[in-house]
């Protein structure tokens, strides 16, 4: 990567015990940078004590997703070019979970939530059963297929204003893996997750505002499986099977 | 902060209200153009049990349907929670199901024989 000869000027969120604050820095901008490669730097060049996640930095893992100027973001992939605001950065960690230190959250709510919404795969045969024949034209597989692809990243849990207006809420990202469950006809669970989520946080507090379908970096959908979920349990609730 | 039948109740109430908004709007329009006064209008809902039931039934999904509205914004809003909230939300109710209930009343049997 060339640098330009330009600087960004980065605010950082930095937290240690419940007490938090903004700090700047002054990067190098550079050619085809992206907004871990920033973070990087300031870990590296200005500040070694600054704790962020990442890993595989090309968008499979879903670990290092923050809030960029406002929005969450995949850091990894994003392009400074495609976000800066006059040179002008403001990274946070990801809204709606627990800061643990600087822009590293704690995802156990997020992961909780998954077990909470029974968006666990509950096999119906055993391995010594001959496999499933399931076409790849079959409806419920091509419903399933629109909501796999997740990467766990919690940028839409962090879109989500219900999220923040209720902490119980399940999210959009152990929704949608749930909405993929109820289409594999392979479960066997499908009681137990109907009935885990039509609680008091469940997918009918969704008020398809649809923050989570716009940012979800593999430009998924989840408001359209929630509204798959609302479907399959009114159905469930008036006996007129899913 | 809703559940299923919270949500299933707020839905079916939609349901109900959709078609009687329609013909309530076909029947003022209709009301209007024909210069129709107040006294001839309250001479055609007076005890007519049609009429109540019309307006009644609106009434009675209205009051649900908004008492259920009320309770998510109340919840999400102001983060009021547990009974007081289902006190609220009942609260929200019962007044909307007196005051449309007392309306409904006044224009169908109140005044009826008078």
């Amino acid at each position: 990567m060339s640098e330009t000869g330009e600087f960004l000027q980065v605010s950082i969120w930095r937290e240690q015990d419940g007490d938090g604050h903004f700090e700047s820095f002054q990067v190098p901008r550079r050619d085809n940078q992206t907004i871990l490669d920033v973070v990087a730097w300031v870990q590296q060049q200005a500040d070694p004590t600054l704790s962020y996640r990442f890993a595989c930095r090309v968008g499979m893992c879903g670990s290092c997703a923050m809030m960029v100027n406002g929005a969450p973001r995949w850091t990894c992939r994003t392009h400074v070019q495609k976000v800066a605001d006059d040179n002008r950065l403001e990274i946070a960690p990801l809204r709606n979970l627990p800061v643990i230190k600087d822009l590293a959250v704690d995802m156990d709510p997020f992961f909780d939530k998954w077990v909470a919404a029974e968006a666990v795969f509950e096999p119906s045969q055993t391995r010594d059963d001959p496999m499933a024949p399931i076409t790849p034209q079959d409806p419920m597989r091509i419903a399933a297929s629109d909501a796999i692809e997740c990467i766990n990243c919690a940028v839409c849990y962090a879109a989500c204003d219900v999220v923040a207006a209720n902490p119980d809420y399940l999210g959009p990202a152990a929704l949608n893996r749930a909405w993929s469950l109820v289409n594999d006809s392979r479960d066997d669970g499908q009681d137990a997750r109907l009935k885990a989520v039509s609680g008091g946080g469940g997918c009918h507090n969704c008020h398809a505002q649809q923050g989570c379908a716009r940012y979800c970096p593999n430009e998924l959908n989840p408001t359209l499986s929630i509204s798959g979920l609302k479907r399959a349990t009114a159905k469930s609730l008036l006996g007129w099977g899913q | 902060m809703l559940n299923l039948h919270l949500y299933m109740a707020q839905r079916l109430t939609a349901l109900i209200m959709a078609p009687l908004t329609v013909g309530h709007l076909a029947v003022m329009i209709y009301a209007v153009q024909g210069g129709l006064s107040v006294a001839e209008i309250l001479a055609r809902t007076q005890g007519s049990l049609a009429w109540f039931l019309f307006y009644g039934s609106f009434v009675f999904a209205v009051s649900i349907h908004a008492a259920i509205g009320m309770r998510a914004i109340i919840f999400e809003w102001l983060g009021i929670k547990g009974t007081l909230l289902s006190l609220i939300s009942w609260g929200v109710c019962l007044l909307l199901l007196m005051l449309g209930g007392r309306a409904v009343w006044a224009v169908t049997f109140a005044g009826a024989g008078a």
